[in-house]
């Protein structure tokens, strides 16, 4: 397994409190690597350090082969990010969100036009090019908003929480997009509240009180656990959390 | 994606600068309530102050003393009668008289024909006529003592027909309470100050608090964009909406109020981007530490409205202020600023007459970008 993201020990800490404590793991190109954790858990602080949005404060990690102390802007370069805030534009149409992205990771652009041909289609959007973001409903909000996190073919792509609000129909069609990115060779790093989700990862970290207390596939970790359930297992580890929600 | 080393990088930069300035332009020009705010507001009130400017004034309260009691004192008085602008008061004599009389408001001219009055003008060819206004309110003062000054000079025009010598009566102009008349030539700098201040500061600061509170900010920090771009494309439309919203000023107190720049507009344009600059490092600063937009545009409102108007010295003196209040002006930039536009648009005065305002200016402004740019968060806390 060619591995894109490896941390080693990877800790932040604010002060005297330790939001992520020792991570250690690697996830595979092409991988869809689950996140979870309840809220407090640490799991944005360690997306973020991951993004470069935040120094650590000690140990190692590499994204895309690249240090996360040094390297930040070529990190920048080849991942993508989708935060759990619905982060598109309102006041602009469908292409014009397209260009903005495609333009502020430099895309030249034939090479947008050319991007936003392929992105309406695969959503079927084509007849909605010129309409405001605001006039959509929410699920092909969701769905535009994954599509223009990929628009500049990142190797990894971070997602914060994507499927917040949205009805299970359209989460089911939001998996669709993302098992096509991740068949296409994107590494998928997702962070989810829905347990459902969590099932359709490759892989799954639990994160507890700022450190990974369990890391396996869904189906080795209900094994281990003895669950029928995703709900389950994370109900067994996180029950015992210190750390109440933020 | 790949990014070759070889790609012009000044290019790519080039196009994301580029990229997010068209987008800004977009989002301010598709928001046309605040766009018709923001270039309606200093029309509506050019406009209006113009209406109030024009207003007639009939049957102001003055008073008439005279010392000399001749024939040339007394058709002048009939004369200044006869006019519909004036409710005479006879009865008053004396300084004592005459300023409480002004003090109570009672009237709001004096107009004093000195002794020998008559004898001065037919022995000498010249005579000196005391005009005393009320000034605190400058519009009325003004528009009172040219009705008067054109009765005066249509008087001796009368007098120049009759007699065989050169007859002038010369009104000696006093204005009370304040002097420099403060009033039309001060509002149109004050607007000036004010508009700009408010499109900047608060259209800055409400800008890139928006993309925090969308959440679009994480993505743009997220991304290669480098954080002074989403500065400089924030405060481009802002600053071409501030120097359109200038000339518009400018056009509308020429032709509206008649007020013309008589100075270099060119140093005028080039003093006014560099207060542009400071109000937009200012919204720069209170982006920063607001949350919400609401903070933002309370921030604005609270912190440089209030103090652009109060402390500017165009509602209210500041030299009359208590040494704090004045201590306190100074640091508003605004103040400078105001003083740099009446210099060269009223007065006509070169850059020699305002170096020090454009320096302070200047130095105001370096050191707000320097402090807003050093806390702009390259990385969310």
């Amino acid at each position: 397994m060619d591995a894109v993201i490896t941390t080693d020990k990877l800790t932040k800490k604010f002060g005297a409190f330790v939001a992520a404590s020792e991570l250690t793991f690697e996830v595979g190109k092409g991988e869809i690597f689950g996140f979870l954790g309840a809220n407090g858990a640490g799991k944005t602080t360690a997306m973020r350090m991951l993004c470069g949005l935040l120094t650590p404060s000690s140990g190692k990690a590499t994204i895309a082969g690249f240090d996360v102390y040094t390297q930040t802007e070529k990190i920048k370069k080849n991942i993508g990010y989708m935060s759990q805030k619905f982060s598109l534009y309102d006041d602009l149409t469908v292409s014009e969100n397209i260009r903005f992205y495609g333009g502020i990771y430099g895309m030249s652009r034939p090479a947008i036009k050319k991007k936003t041909g392929l992105l309406l289609e695969e959503l079927q959007l084509q007849s909605e090019t010129n309409t405001l973001v605001r006039e959509l409903p929410l699920g092909w909000k969701q769905k535009l908003s994954f599509s223009v996190s990929i628009v500049h073919d990142p190797e990894i792509v971070f997602l914060d929480e994507p499927t917040g609000g949205v009805d299970p129909v359209t989460r089911r069609q939001f998996w669709d997009l993302i098992y096509a990115a991740a068949d296409s060779g994107v590494t998928i790093f997702v962070t989810t509240h829905y347990m459902d989700e969590a099932e359709y990862c490759n892989r799954v970290s639990i994160m507890v009180d700022g450190v990974i207390a369990a890391l396996d596939t869904p189906a080795g970790l209900k094994q281990k656990y003895g669950s029928a359930s995703m709900e389950d297992v994370f109900y067994e580890l996180a029950r015992n959390a210190k750390r109440k929600g933020d | 994606m790949n990014w070759p080393e070889t790609r012009n990088v000044k290019e790519t930069n080039m196009r994301q600068l580029f990229t997010f300035i068209r987008k800004e332009f977009l989002q301010v020009l598709r928001d046309r309530k605040t766009l018709l705010m923001l270039f309606g507001l200093p029309i509506a009130q050019i406009v209006l102050f113009g209406f109030a400017l024009s207003n007639e004034i009939k049957d102001s309260r003055i008073a008439l003393v005279d010392y000399s009691k001749d024939a040339i004192t007394t058709r002048l008085i009939g004369k200044i009668e006869a006019s519909h602008y004036f409710d005479i008061r006879r009865s008053l004599a004396g300084a004592e008289q005459l300023n409480a009389a002004f003090k109570r408001g009672d009237i709001r001219m004096a107009v004093i024909f000195p002794q020998n009055f008559g004898d001065d003008l037919i022995h000498t060819g010249k005579a000196t006529l005391q005009v005393i206004a009320d000034a605190s309110d400058p519009n009325q003062a003004t528009t009172i003592t040219n009705y008067l000054e054109s009765i005066v000079t249509d008087y001796n025009a009368e007098l120049a027909k009759d007699a065989q010598q050169s007859l002038q009566i010369q009104p000696e102009v006093q204005m009370l309470y304040n002097p420099e008349l403060r009033g039309a030539p001060n509002f149109v700098p004050g607007v000036m100050a004010l508009v700009l201040m408010l499109v900047c500061t608060m259209m800055t600061s409400v800008a890139i608090v928006r993309e925090k509170e969308l959440g679009t900010m994480e993505i743009l920090l997220v991304s290669p964009f480098k954080p002074i771009y989403i500065i400089i494309a924030k405060l481009a439309p802002n600053l071409l909406i501030s120097i359109v919203n200038l000339f518009i000023i400018l056009v509308l107190s020429d032709v509206f109020l008649d007020l013309p720049v008589k100075g270099s507009v060119f140093l005028l344009v080039g003093c006014s981007i560099l207060f542009i600059l400071t109000c937009l490092s200012i919204g720069l600063l209170l982006s920063i530490n607001a949350k919400t937009q609401q903070a933002a545009m309370m921030g604005s409102l609270m912190g440089m409205m209030l103090p652009t108007m109060l402390l500017t010295g165009f509602l209210f003196p500041i030299e009359n202020m208590p040494v704090a209040l004045q201590v306190l002006a100074n640091l508003v930039p605004s103040r400078w600023y105001f003083i740099i536009i009446k210099q060269v648009m009223m007065k006509g005065l070169g850059f020699a007459s305002v170096w020090k305002e454009t320096l302070i200016l200047a130095g105001m402004c370096t050191l707000l970008f320097t402090i807003s740019l050093r806390n702009f968060k390259i990385r969310l806390q």
